[in-house]
């Protein structure tokens, strides 16, 4: 828990600073009205003490209070009971200390007041006590919620990164599988870029934000992987300004918006195709431009919105909370992807 | 000599099928096809016995390339996808073969298919459930003489039962279809296409005005002009789908 109760220790100072400082006021007011400081003292004292002790454990009662109308009248009811209990007790024990008939006449010509005085007091800590038990439980609440949404956004991250397609290994695996007799070192090579790009696509936290060097690299893996499959139709351009290489974004981001580019580009198309590239810094933003040929009389219209982009889009605005980051459109007959990766120095 | 023929658009796949293939002596590769298109030419050049056929492949997808065949050849799929096995089983295909298959794996597709093969008892594949992936919703492919079409099915007017075939008309013409109409109202959007007659299935889309023709029978008029007749139940329907 972020606030933690006030220990019992603290608690106790206060009450005892508080009671103390309203056995000076008592005393000064009764010394005042003409009676000895030694009387008015031992008057106060008592008075004062036992005020503090019933409110400290009126207060200590109130812990797990809960607002209900059933309990407030409750609450309100305890407090009369404990001012008129407080009276007795004044009544009881002054005279044990002070045996003046003088002053047992004027302790009793001032009950009322007195009983007033309790009360209201009484009614002070009850209200302050109330107002620190509904400041904690909000903020127990908030941070609740707090946890509750973090917990899902992670979850929900997670999920969408996930979404490395099972089809893209089985289609590679297969590739290795037709490798490794005719070109064993080729196989090899393969499955070590496999194992490189999983490696990858495992350790990467999702909220991590990596620069985009090191983003491009882990692409590349999976590009070079691709392109043993279709190497006779893939060819990729990928160009970044010096200065975009070190501005950051979330991992492992751009691979899925590759994937779909690659899927888009050869399945839609049936010549040679270019997937291309290009990163640049604009306004201290990072942009990333990604375009692959398509043939608009037959792609379906509901591809261009597929999966790949949708959670793309959606680990975006979870990051960043900006929902205009992603952008894609047509140009003839090529698909433009483009991304605006915000940079938070 | 058995005829085979391979078609999948990746070079690899394409050659590890070929080395597999090299202890069944009996059958011979007489084509590699790396897309439907050249697969369609391919057989009906060599009319094969057999194709090893990939289902994701460039512009037209092997559920596709095999509805435009008139007498399709035996065939095994080979594809990573697990999601259209079911179905390619219930189409009687001889086998599916899940990549990456193992050489046990294929030997066992090739030789149950040449024993079933001499006792003749293969049954032709049947295609008629096949093409009903969700991806396949939204377009029909057809082969228009030489061409195939790939017709997007927001572009299809109506469809037109046709004896055996079905009409699939379009502001380019009609294209000649072997399907029924109660496959097409099976697999197109029913929120946009609407059986409105035992011989029409039309785009709302192109829906301009409903006339009425006699008592209790109506036609529908196209934005093109066109007119198809619409059934009793043809109209209650078009009436639910267009909220009157």
């Amino acid at each position: 828990m972020k606030r933690s109760l006030p220990s019992t220790l603290k608690i106790s100072l206060t009450f005892v600073s508080w009671g103390s400082f309203w056995i000076l006021i008592h005393a000064r007011i009764i010394n005042k009205a003409g009676f000895s400081w030694s009387d008015s003292i031992v008057d106060a004292s008592v008075s004062q003490t036992i005020l503090t002790l019933a409110c400290f454990a009126l207060s200590k009662s109130m812990l797990s209070f809960s607002l209900t109308t059933r309990n407030v009248i409750n609450l309100i009811l305890r407090t009369i009971i404990v001012a008129m209990g407080c009276v007795y007790l004044n009544n009881f024990f002054i005279p044990e200390f002070l045996s003046s008939p003088d002053y047992n006449k004027f302790v009793s010509g001032t009950m009322l007041l007195r009983a007033s005085f309790y009360w209201l007091m009484i009614l002070f800590v009850v209200v302050i006590s109330l107002s620190w038990i509904f400041f904690r439980d909000q903020q127990e609440s908030i941070k609740r919620k707090e946890d509750a949404e973090k917990l899902s956004r992670d979850a929900e991250l997670a999920n969408l990164r996930q979404q490395l397609q099972p089809h893209f290994l089985f289609n590679s695996l297969n590739s290795i599988s037709a490798l490794v007799s005719s070109q064993p070192e080729r196989a090899r090579t393969m499955i070590q870029q496999l194992s490189d790009f999983l490696r990858g696509t495992l350790k990467k936290d999702d909220k991590q934000l990596v620069t985009l060097q090191d983003e491009l690299s882990h692409l590349q893996l999976y590009l070079d992987i691709e392109k043993v499959r279709f190497g006779h139709r893939l060819e990729t351009n990928i160009r970044a300004s010096d200065e975009s290489l070190q501005l950051t974004l979330p991992s492992l981001l751009l691979q899925p918006i590759v994937e779909n580019a690659i899927k888009f580009g050869l399945y839609d198309t049936l010549e040679k195709i270019e997937i291309s590239i290009t990163a640049i810094v604009e306004n201290k933003n990072l942009i990333v431009e990604i375009k692959n040929p398509f043939d608009p009389t037959t792609a379906s219209p509901k591809k261009g919105t597929g999966f790949g982009l949708q959670s793309v889009h959606r680990r975006l605005y979870l990051v960043y909370a900006q929902g205009d980051l992603l952008q894609a459109r047509q140009e003839e007959k090529t698909f433009i992807t483009t991304l605006k990766i915000p940079q938070y120095a | 000599m058995i005829k085979t023929i391979l078609i999948d658009d990746e070079p690899l796949a394409r050659s590890l099928v070929r080395e597999y293939l090299q202890s069944h002596a009996q059958l011979e590769i007489v084509q590699e096809c790396g897309d439907g298109f050249e697969g369609v030419k391919a057989i009906a050049q060599h009319q094969p016995d057999l194709i090893f056929l990939d289902i994701q492949m460039p512009k037209i997808n092997g559920f596709e390339m095999l509805e435009l065949i008139e007498q399709p050849p035996a065939v095994i799929f080979t594809t990573a996808f697990d999601e259209y096995a079911i179905r390619a089983f219930e189409t009687h295909a001889i086998d599916y073969l899940l990549k990456p298959f193992s050489k046990e794996r294929f030997d066992k597709a090739i030789n149950s298919w040449l024993a079933k093969r001499d006792t003749k008892s293969t049954t032709p594949i049947k295609l008629e459930e096949i093409a009903t992936q969700p991806e396949e919703h939204s377009r029909i492919v057809v082969k228009k003489g030489v061409n195939i079409v790939i017709i997007p099915i927001q572009q299809i007017h109506f469809i037109e039962a046709y004896d055996d075939y079905v009409k699939i008309h379009t502001a380019d013409g009609f294209y000649l279809k072997k399907k029924t109409m109660s496959y097409y109202e099976k697999v197109i959007d029913s929120t946009k296409f609407v059986r409105i007659h035992r011989s029409y299935i039309l785009n709302i889309q192109e829906l301009t005005r409903i006339e009425p023709l006699a008592k209790d029978s109506y036609l529908a008029l196209l934005k093109n002009g066109t007119k198809i007749p619409l059934s009793q139940s043809g109209y209650g329907k078009l009436k639910d789908v267009l909220g009157i």
